[in-house]
């Protein structure tokens, strides 16, 4: 606008009629915003490498060279000129051209740096975003090892056996320090083999038997081939604690949990089984997390959302089965 | 003095009762309890002055269990962790132990429980502390009922709608009617706000049931569920109804 009318004014006093100035200069102006646009969108679309900014300036000067041209044949179309215009038109296109490439430079330069700002301000955000996601996700992993809850139960049943079973309280301090020892030491990407993910679940069922006494039995079959399969660490360990929750919290009979495992076309399949209430196995919160985090698990490492299934075999049993591939 | 003891570790009962043993022969512990069903019994049975009760037990927990006791007597809760537990507790439970706790520390519980016991009324400490607990539960997915001497479970979406009965609520499920002695603010508090909404001074109902909803006289209408009951709607009542179905 402020071009526009600068334009106009100059032209006047250049000695043209007022109408000559205002369409000449409304002509280039229109035409110079649509090349500003132009340089200004494309930015948008287009971010240059610092090394390339020299395509940007020969695109403004490729888009200046176009907006003269127009100008040049575009012109003497305008109604009322007077004969000294055209003569003033060509004296005065290296003038134009210069104040056009300058504005249309300009524009691309605003226009890089706005962009890379806002290009800035939002790969902070998701930044910020993603160091808050991995701390959770750290933290939420802390207290799922640790599993506070059984651990604090499992102190008070020691502190128990102290005064009436010393020797027990013994074996079930060693139990514990053992389970412990052996979860903080599980890597992430180092597969184990069922045998070793077999022992430490019963160090955990071990101290869940002293803690709730008779009422939890365990049953637990492989045959030696399928001991050497292989799977990824403490897979198992969300599954059992899922059952003994349900089975334990869900009915108030003795429960038996069973886990078995056997290997099919180069599958190591395990299922683990548990007594529910179907009447009362009210959405329990929590038990279902336990689960969609051993799912997710199993479709990160394999691509396939198939590896889980749970069923309920029988009215009141509850079998979940995991399928892992063997490399 | 008598004490019960709910827990459903054995060995978690065992501490208890070598703790209570140590210190205080004069409270006698006339039962051990290894889930809420039990405790109900063991409480109509014997009442006692004193139960020390876990949360977290098989199919219905601590809360649920107190609920459905009548006369109630005074509680100190045992749990290993719980969030809610110790902000709710703080200013009415006679106390609540964190496990694992010392004996000096249960000792300090159960003075105070013997300073209180003469001038304070449990009772009173009691209900205060299972409304304040209310509020902070999360919403709740089931109702504890007792029939006679049964317990009933009725899980959320069983629930058809619920009239208010005098100081007692109904409710009112496919297989039947059940009294459970709450009030409507309770309910409506506690159910889960996306399926179950108050439309009346006196009642409330499961969205998912409604059938259609039709004038009645001026100003009010009348809900019909799927089971073909009848349920007065108010006009604010009407407007939420609207709101919520986006009619």
């Amino acid at each position: 606008m402020l071009y526009g009318i600068f334009q106009m004014a100059l032209l006047y006093w250049f000695g043209f009629s007022w109408q000559v100035a205002l369409q000449d200069s409304f002509l280039s102006t229109v035409l110079l915003a649509i090349a500003c646009w132009l340089v200004s969108n494309n930015l948008y679309f287009y971010r240059p490498k610092h090394s390339r900014y020299i395509y940007v300036g020969f695109f403004c000067f490729i888009l200046a060279v176009l907006w003269l041209v127009l100008i040049r044949y575009l012109s003497p179309f305008l109604q009322g000129i007077e004969m000294s215009y055209m003569p003033f038109l060509f004296k005065s296109l290296p003038i134009r051209f210069f104040t056009g490439f300058l504005l249309i430079s300009w524009v691309a330069l605003i226009s890089i740096l706005w962009y890379s700002q806002q290009d800035q301000i939002e790969s902070d955000k998701r930044q910020t975003d993603i160091e808050k996601l991995a701390r959770e996700a750290e933290l939420f992993k802390l207290r799922q090892q640790l599993q506070p809850h059984f651990l604090f139960n499992s102190l008070n049943s020691i502190n128990s056996l102290i005064g009436s079973q010393p020797k027990d309280a013994r074996k079930m301090i060693q139990q514990l320090s053992d389970f412990l020892r052996s979860t903080l030491k599980k890597e992430d990407h180092q597969w184990v083999t069922l045998a070793e993910e077999i022992q430490h679940l019963v160090l955990y069922l071990d101290i869940e038997k002293m803690r709730f006494g008779h009422r939890l039995e365990t049953n637990i079959t492989f045959d030696e081939e399928t001991a050497a399969k292989k799977l990824p660490p403490m897979l198992l360990q969300p599954l059992v604690e899922n059952a003994i929750k349900f089975g334990l919290y869900d009915t108030t009979d003795d429960v038996i949990i069973s886990i078995k495992a056997n290997a099919v076309d180069n599958m190591l399949c395990i299922s683990v089984q548990n007594p529910f209430d179907p009447q009362t196995a009210s959405p329990r919160k929590g038990t279902g997390f336990g689960l969609n985090g051993v799912r997710r698990r199993l479709y990160l490492l394999f691509g396939r959302q198939d590896l889980l299934q749970t069923q309920n075999l029988t009215d009141n049993i509850y079998t979940t089965t995991i399928q892992i591939p063997q490399a | 003095m008598k004490a019960l003891l709910i827990d459903d570790e054995p060995l978690a009962r065992s501490l208890v009762k070598e703790y209570l043993e140590e210190t205080y022969p004069q409270i006698q512990i006339l039962q051990e309890c290894g889930d809420g069903f039990e405790g109900v019994k063991a409480i109509a049975q014997h009442q006692p002055d004193l139960i020390f009760l876990d949360i977290q037990m098989p199919k219905i927990n601590g809360f649920e269990m107190l609920e459905l006791v009548d006369n109630r007597p005074a509680v100190i809760f045992t749990t290993a962790f719980d969030e809610y537990a110790i902000q709710a507790f703080e200013a009415h439970a006679i106390d609540y132990l964190l496990k694992p706790f010392s004996q000096e520390r249960f000792n300090k519980a159960v003075d105070k429980w013997l300073q209180q016991k003469d001038l304070a009324d449990n009772k009173k400490n009691t209900a205060a502390l299972l409304e304040t607990v209310a509020t902070n539960l999360e919403r709740q997915e089931r109702i504890v009922v007792k029939i006679g001497s049964k317990i009933k479970i009725i899980p959320e979406q069983d629930i058809l709608y619920l009239e208010a009965d005098g100081d007692y609520v109904m409710i009112y499920t496919p297989e039947g009617r059940y009294l459970k002695n709450k009030t409507m603010q309770y309910f409506e508090n506690t159910l889960d706000a996306k399926k179950f909404l108050r439309v009346h001074r006196s009642s409330i109902l499961q969205l998912a049931q409604i059938v259609r909803l039709e004038p009645y006289e001026k100003d009010s209408h009348i809900a019909i569920l799927k089971s073909g009951a009848q349920i007065p709607v108010s006009r604010s009542g009407y407007s939420k109804l609207r709101q919520v179905l986006g009619i």
